[in-house]
């Protein structure tokens, strides 16, 4: 297993990621499909939110890839302040409209939800608004972030911003206990959950899934990055 | 009220947006590796 030193050589990484990504996209396919076949067809409706409780099979993983990425934006920028690892930024970058879209869909697919349980696509409560703001957060380090690139920037900025950002996780986690909320507090976690396993049984599909897909993605957002600074760089020297 | 339509609505706008990352992704990967 390469070590973390080893994959800062760009060639060494791309050896690694070129076969990695149709790998993580086509598991994550397969898994995928078996996870939403299961909460699609195969589920009995919950006895409290009959159907809609099929829509949870997306919603949690949206919304745990949606904060997920942030941390991995997070750790990245302080991976690259500390070590100045030069695949730490690609990383991030790599990372954040991922994460922006599983951000968006995680709203989205709440606000459907909320509909038909809640009767209303939108409350101003401290879990929907503090994603709403990870959104935004999302968009403000994806423009940052291109901007320090194509003015030469040495990325310390938008990483500074990846870590400030960071702040916002535990306020999501957190806001279902801090604040008295529409929406319903924990009730899955690592060692237990107060969802029978008849209802809950697709969800590890479509959670590993989705994240198999999300790291495809982020994969081939990386290549692109190398490759488009590999051609940028040919160019200035070809230009000197 | 009838759940089904917001079912599959939510599962339609997550695959559809997932799909077009993908692609785009992949697009944008090819085009530029193949510089």
């Amino acid at each position: 297993m390469p070590s973390l030193h080893a994959l800062a050589n760009p060639a060494r990484f791309l050896k690694l990621a070129r076969p990695l990504t149709p790998i993580l996209f086509w598991s994550g396919l397969v898994l995928l499909a078996i996870g939403l076949w299961g909460a699609l067809f195969r589920i009995p409706p919950d006895y409290l939110q009959g159907e809609t409780v099929r829509i949870m099979h997306i919603h949690i993983p949206t919304a745990s890839l949606g904060m997920g990425a942030w941390a991995g934006i997070a750790l990245s920028s302080v991976v690259y302040l500390v070590w100045r690892h030069p695949l730490a930024m690609v990383a991030a970058r790599a990372i954040a409209l991922p994460g922006a879209v599983f951000c968006g869909l995680c709203l989205v697919t709440g606000s459907i939800w909320g509909r038909p349980t809640w009767g209303t696509w939108w409350e101003w409560d401290g879990r929907l608004t503090s994603m709403l703001l990870l959104f935004f957060v999302y968009l403000g380090f994806m423009a940052l972030s291109r901007a320090d690139a194509e003015r030469g920037g040495d990325g310390r900025i938008p990483a500074i911003y990846g870590i400030a950002g960071s702040v916002l996780l535990p306020i999501i986690r957190y806001s279902v206990i801090w604040w008295n909320t529409l929406h319903q507090g924990q009730s899955i976690s690592l060692t237990k959950s107060t969802i029978d396993n008849s209802i809950l049984w697709p969800l590890p599909f479509t959670l590993l899934g989705f994240s198999l897909i999300f790291g495809a993605v982020v994969l081939m957002r990386m290549r692109t990055l190398l490759a488009t600074a590999k051609a940028e760089a040919r160019m200035r020297r070809m230009a000197a | 009220m009838n759940p089904w339509p917001f079912v599959f609505g939510a599962y339609g706008v997550t695959f559809a947006a997932i799909m077009a990352l993908v692609l785009w992704s992949w697009i944008a990967m090819r085009r530029s590796e193949r510089k």
